[in-house]
């Protein structure tokens, strides 16, 4: 399974969200490669993914994907990014 | 892990700002100071949250303001910057904001362990109001984890 964080940067909050969303798949016993990316290559980045966790800010900017888009609100509570994951794909 | 560089000359505590701009330009002027970024950094990350919205304020009350790497950062580097009066950024759920943590990473490939390592310090829930209310940089620098020089 492939999970993108996507922010405005590429580094900063799409990498806070990356080693969350790793803290959070491990609580869950899940396994996933999770590459944090810039919204700018999201095309490219996402196209095999499975999962987006993102901000609200980019939703809009992602656009059509076949992948779930999942907004995180807080990003360093790993237990919202557990529930939200868990939800996805359970 | 390691976190970036925390100095005293990168800590503001209780600063006044009238608006997120001045908020974000405080952060970039610490980060001035301690010589991790340039002038034009603050700009910069002004110009993030302008082209993308407010999405640095990632947990409640904490803005992560930071730009790309590129010719205005000098250094890895991070800035804290308390806020006397919270501002508001325009976040639907984390406003207002009362810490504003800069950030600035010189290289892509390496920001990771540098954001693991800001990421273990906030996954206590708590580190945002004991940052809020510290009073000295030293305070600061206990809850981040970094020795006083």
């Amino acid at each position: 399974m492939k999970i993108v964080t996507i922010c405005g940067a590429g580094i900063g909050s799409s990498g806070v969200l990356k080693v969350n969303a790793e803290r959070a798949l491990r609580a869950l016993d899940l396994e996933a490669t999770v590459v944090a990316a810039d919204v700018s290559t999201v095309r490219t980045v996402a196209a095999d993914a499975q999962i987006i966790l993102t901000s609200q800010e980019f939703v809009e900017a992602i656009g059509k994907t076949n992948a779930d888009v999942i907004v995180i609100v807080n990003l360093f509570d790993t237990s919202e990014l557990a529930q939200k994951l868990e939800d996805a794909l359970g | 892990m390691s976190l970036p560089p925390l100095p005293e000359s990168a800590i503001e505590i209780g600063a006044v700002a009238k608006d997120w701009r001045a908020a974000v330009a405080l952060s970039g002027e610490a980060l001035a100071r301690s010589g991790s970024a340039r002038p034009g950094y603050a700009d910069e990350m002004i110009r993030m949250i302008e082209d993308h919205g407010p999405y640095v304020v990632i947990a409640p009350g904490l803005a992560l303001a930071h730009a790309r790497p590129g010719p205005q950062v000098i250094t890895n580097g991070l800035s804290i910057v308390t806020l006397k009066e919270p501002v508001r950024f325009g976040h639907a759920h984390n406003d207002p904001v009362r810490v504003v943590l800069g950030l600035a990473i010189s290289e892509a490939g390496a920001h990771l362990a540098a954001v693991a390592a800001v990421a273990n310090i906030f996954n206590d829930s708590s580190a945002i109001d004991q940052l809020a209310a510290a009073t000295t940089a030293a305070e600061i620098q206990r809850i981040m984890g970094v020795s006083p020089e």
